[in-house]
């Protein structure tokens, strides 16, 4: 199992070490479309990236991959093997570490290992000399609690790496990292791979943090929502180390913003931001409050109504997943428009940043009522109602026929604490009931 | 010394509460007649085999202080009997309840109504079920001493267990499933770790309660069988036949250096060393501390030893089947679905012919009125739980709040309030009963207090955890903006100690229904003290080897305490997780 390779062998060979072809899968063998016909090849010696927004079902793709889920249709092989169960040739990373608690950074490591029934002492060998790799000296005997974040990770990595696996996972694995540490973990990961020290031949990370992305990949395959499939990849040809500076290195940043918020058609331009169409719609939690600053920001001085969105996404310290959402539901309230990474406000949206506190509301209470069709059907309901007031459970269950329970959640969350801004309805949590009275 | 309280982690909702029902109440009113079936059966056992048991050819207990120590010894082996038991039932048990859906329909039910049951009625059935298997032998008291101190400890153990099984982290839950941990490996790696502090705090509350039922259980008179096990409780008893308070002390003075002991030598050692466990990502500031457990981790011989029992816990872990090979859903869903509506019939068909026993049973002795008369006492014991839990609140709330916001004094009563909990206050009950005989008091008042006598502690210790925990930025917001004394206890203290207080009292009322049994009733000498209520009636039937009404006042009292638990404890414990639940 020995697939250590060597220096010269870091360029992307032409043989398939993973083959996903036609891939489906529905949320709960529902009516829930989260992946839909999709198929990538992953070669020896190249680092591919899966881009896309959180919930378009990139992470479901890694653990169908890894054998944890099972398509509703399609297969996945690696190295000609047909994956119908946890995969042996793969070994995987996660966002949240997952390290047991109880266990040393030793024992962590040698987890893998022990459920194959290795020898103890070549066990220990295997998982000392992982350890040593990743740079966890002297901490072997600590245990993850006593740890930061980053060397948590570089646990894990070391954990993934000790079962000599062909094809490393990697499952947002900087994510829940602050900025700087994530960064040192990449460049050291990416200085081992170079060097051709680690025992793999390839890695498949999902991300949706597109510099990462580009820093770190040979290929990236670009992910929409909704249902998630492949809209695009992308070769990157940039030498390693790569410069975040490098203007060719911005320009590919630039290109891949506008790609992921490009809307192709105009038919699905507003209905596709969210999943499912009219009341089944799930709407993001997304507070007034960010709504109001960010079309404040876009206004202001240097954006001035039009901002490029990954500008923007660096000046306020957002990642896509807080930025894109958030821009969509501007776009969803016609507030703004989002096309081509570019995030422009509308005549409203420009009417709403100069209106005082009251006028604000009242522009919100009229476009929330208007373009969200959820808000719209519970207005009706209760104007149909002689109570003129309707328990939440009511929606909640319509909106379970269409989505997940959590899905359900938190749309309703959303709408209520909208409708709470735009004082267009109340809601009564001890009695858990909406109703047209203005609370006093 | 700072006593190890529950974490929200660790603190297993009880009694099957959670913020989401558990199941349909159908599933509970089926088991319910299951369970009652199987109680019938016995009780039919019981009766074929009428005949006197062979009296016991044992030393018989006596008064003598150099036999003390030994009694003790032999109390506290039966505690551990009965936990190592208790462990194994929650192992298995809990284990396929988890695993299988069909085992769970019918398991988490009954796991329900088994610890809503006053455990000391089990102590008329077992007793002759196990004098009967071994004949003419100690084994048989000693079988049915220790089952009735399991069945007072296995059902909270297991249900913490399950529910730890059911919550195992979805992300560790993915690395076992990737790295192919096989069944056995995961047991030992992932499911047992992550269980272990919610159980181990379990099992110390069912240590708790046990010692109540091991003195109860020590010396049992079923009908004309009579058995004096050697022990703590049989002590007891024969000091109250021979109105020798001295022995009463000296059994008081006993049973406080035993569960300090055990507490000091077994539990802290324990809960120190499972601080490892916590599913917690950053190290606590404040660790739970047990001078045993330090020695113990010093000493090298104990180093030595452990290494030695960790390595053989590790070899453990690996041996069973290397790998769990390529799982795939076994049974297609129509197959599933067929099969799961198979066991729903079989566990109705089931449940109907427990009816039907029953009724044919209880039908053959018992009229309506004696249903009417249960349900009358049931709700003579009521009055009495619900008034004494009410006054024992009033009284240490406040008591407990105060000493909670100090943390100097609650560091100094904490450890002596769980002392109490554990304590059994049966073995106190002589001499309250003493003071009632020579003042002429009513027993139908006085002897009421002792239900809550042992039980009280659980709402201080409690209540005395809330206010600890309560943040220091909401107490000094209501310093600054000057809120009086009722509007302070109104809403900030009330609130915020609220869910504790949820948690003990509902333990404690648990427990005071168990307690009616032996409360209501009391002797001293030929003296005998008997309140009107439902935990006498059971007493006496017991006395009286009245099988019947033995059945129905247990299954009148589980009744009510299930009912209890559902339209009082239940909603107040859902408000208390919704409304009440800092941070």
């Amino acid at each position: 199992m020995d697939t250590v390779v060597s220096l010269e062998s870091r360029t992307p060979s032409t043989t398939a070490l993973v083959q996903v072809d036609h891939l489906r899968h529905l949320y709960n063998e529902g009516d829930h479309l989260v992946l839909d016909d999709v198929s990538l090849t992953l070669k020896d010696n190249e680092i591919v990236a899966l881009l896309g927004r959180s919930g378009c079902g990139k992470s479901t793709l890694l653990r169908i991959i890894a054998g944890l889920m099972r398509p509703s249709s399609g297969t996945v092989t690696i190295d000609g093997d047909l994956v119908s169960g946890p995969a042996s040739q793969v070994a995987m990373v996660f966002q949240s570490f997952a390290l047991f608690p109880w266990l040393t950074v030793l024992e962590n490591a040698e987890i893998g290992l022990e459920a194959q029934g290795v020898d103890p002492d070549l066990r220990k060998k295997r998982a000392l000399a992982a350890i040593d790799l990743i740079g966890l000296d002297g901490y072997e005997s600590a245990y993850p609690k006593e740890l930061s974040g980053g060397m948590r990770q570089r646990v894990g990595l070391a954990r993934a790496l000790v079962v000599h696996p062909r094809v490393l996972l990697m499952d947002e694995p900087f994510s829940a990292l602050d900025v700087l540490t994530a960064e040192t973990l990449r460049t050291d990961l990416l200085d081992l791979w170079c060097e051709g020290r680690m025992p793999i031949s390839s890695i498949l990370m999902v991300t949706h943090n597109i510099e990462e992305a580009v820093v770190m990949c040979d290929r990236i395959l670009v992910f929409s929502s909704n249902p998630g499939r492949i809209v695009s990849e992308i070769k990157v040809e940039l030498p390693q180390p790569r410069s975040r500076l490098d203007p060719k290195f911005r320009q590919l940043v630039d290109d891949i913003y506008a790609l992921m918020t490009a809307r192709p058609g105009d038919k699905r331009a507003r209905e596709g931001i969210f999943p499912g169409t009219g009341i089944a719609m799930v709407l993001p939690r997304i507070s007034p409050n960010i709504l109001a600053g960010l079309m404040e920001t876009i206004a202001a001085e240097p954006y001035s109504g039009k901002a490029d969105l990954p500008a923007l996404a660096g000046s306020l310290q957002m990642e896509i997943d807080d930025l894109f959402p958030a821009a969509d539901t501007l776009q969803l309230l016609r507030f703004a428009e989002v096309a081509e990474g570019d995030i422009r406000l509308t005549d409203t949206g420009k009417r709403f940043v100069q209106a005082d506190v009251d006028g604000r509301k009242k522009l919100f209470a009229q476009h929330f009522f208007t373009y969200v069709p959820l808000a719209a059907h519970i207005k009706h309901v209760l104007d149909d109602r002689s109570s003129h007031r309707a328990p939440a459970s009511r929606f909640r269950d319509e909106l379970e026929d269409h989505m997940s329970e959590e899905a359900a959640e938190q749309t309703l969350r959303a709408i209520i604490s909208w409708a709470r801004y735009g004082e267009a309805f109340a809601y009564d949590e001890d009695s858990g009931v909406l109703s047209l009275d203005n609370p006093t | 010394m700072i006593t190890p309280i529950a974490t929200r982690a660790e603190r297993t909702y009880p009694l099957g509460l959670r913020p989401r029902g558990l199941l349909p109440n159908f599933y509970d009113i089926v088991v319910f007649f299951l369970i009652a079936g199987v109680f019938i059966a016995l009780a039919h056992g019981a009766r074929e085999m009428q005949a006197p048991l062979a009296s016991l050819d044992v030393a018989p207990v006596t008064l003598d202080p150099m036999n003390l120590p030994g009694y003790a010894l032999l109390t506290t082996l039966r505690m551990f009997a009965a936990i190592l038991a208790s462990l194994a039932f929650t192992f298995v048990v809990a284990t396929l309840a988890a695993k299988s859906r069909k085992a769970e329909l019918v398991i988490i039910p009954a796991l329900d109504i088994l610890q809503s049951v006053p455990v000391l009625g089990f102590l008329t059935f077992t007793v002759v079920f196990f004098m009967r298997l071994f004949p003419a032998s100690e084994l048989g008291a000693e079988c049915a001493a220790i089952f009735a101190i399991f069945t007072a400890q296995a059902w909270n153990m297991a249900f913490s267990f399950y529910q730890s099984l059911r919550t195992v982290p979805s992300d560790l839950d993915e690395v076992s499933r990737h790295f192919q941990l096989s069944p056995w490996l995961r047991f030992w790696r992932l499911e047992v770790p992550f269980a272990a502090p919610g159980l181990i705090w379990n099992t110390m509350m069912s240590m708790s309660g046990g010692w109540f039922f091991v003195v109860a259980s020590e010396a049992v008179s079923v009908g004309n069988t009579t058995f004096k096990l050697p022990g703590i409780g049989s002590w007891l008893a024969l000091a109250i036949e021979q109105k020798n308070i001295g022995a009463v002390a000296l059994a008081v003075a006993t049973m406080a250096a035993v569960i300090l002991a055990y507490d000091q030598l077994l539990f802290r050692p324990i809960v120190a060393w499972a601080d490892k466990f916590r599913f917690e990502q950053t190290a606590a500031l404040q660790r739970p501390q047990s001078w045993v457990y330090d020695i113990v981790r010093r000493a090298r011989l104990f180093k030595r030893v452990f290494a030695l029992i960790s390595g053989f816990g590790a070899r453990l872990a690996t041996i069973g089947p290397r790998r769990s090979g390529l799982r795939l859903p076994a049974m297609s869903s129509q197959w599933a679905k067929a099969t799961d509506i198979l066991w729903m019939v079989l566990v109705l068909a089931g449940a109907a012919d427990a009816v039907w026993r029953m009724f044919s049973y209880l039908h053959a002795t018992l009229g309506l009125a004696d249903v009417v008369t249960a349900f009358g006492l049931g709700l003579i014991t009521l009055v009495r739980v619900v008034v004494l839990i009410a006054i024992a609140s009033v009284i240490w709330v406040p008591i407990s709040v105060w000493i909670g916001l100090r943390p100097w004094a609650a560091e100094k009563v904490q450890p002596f309030a769980q002392f109490l909990a554990a304590f059994p206050a049966n073995v106190l009950f002589p001499i309250a009963v003493v003071g009632i005989v020579s003042w002429h008091l009513n027993p139908n008042i006085w002897l009421s207090p002792l239900m809550v006598l042992g039980t009280q502690w659980y709402i201080v210790f409690n209540v005395i955890a809330g206010a600890s925990a309560f943040p220091t930025d909401l107490r000094e917001a209501s310093t600054l903006y000057r809120l009086r004394s009722w509007q302070w206890w109104r809403d900030v203290m009330l609130p915020g100690v609220f869910p504790y207080y949820v948690t003990g009292a509902l333990t404690a009322s648990g427990g005071s229904w168990n307690a009616s049994i032996v409360a209501e009733v009391a002797s001293w000498g030929d003296t005998r003290l008997s309140a009107t209520g439902l935990g006498a009636y059971i007493a006496e039937a017991t006395e009286k080897g009245d099988y019947p009404r033995v059945v129905l006042g247990i299954a009148v009292m589980s009744i009510f305490v299930v009912a209890f638990n559902r339209l009082l404890w239940r909603p107040l414990y859902r408000l208390a997780e919704r409304r009440f639940r800092l941070n």
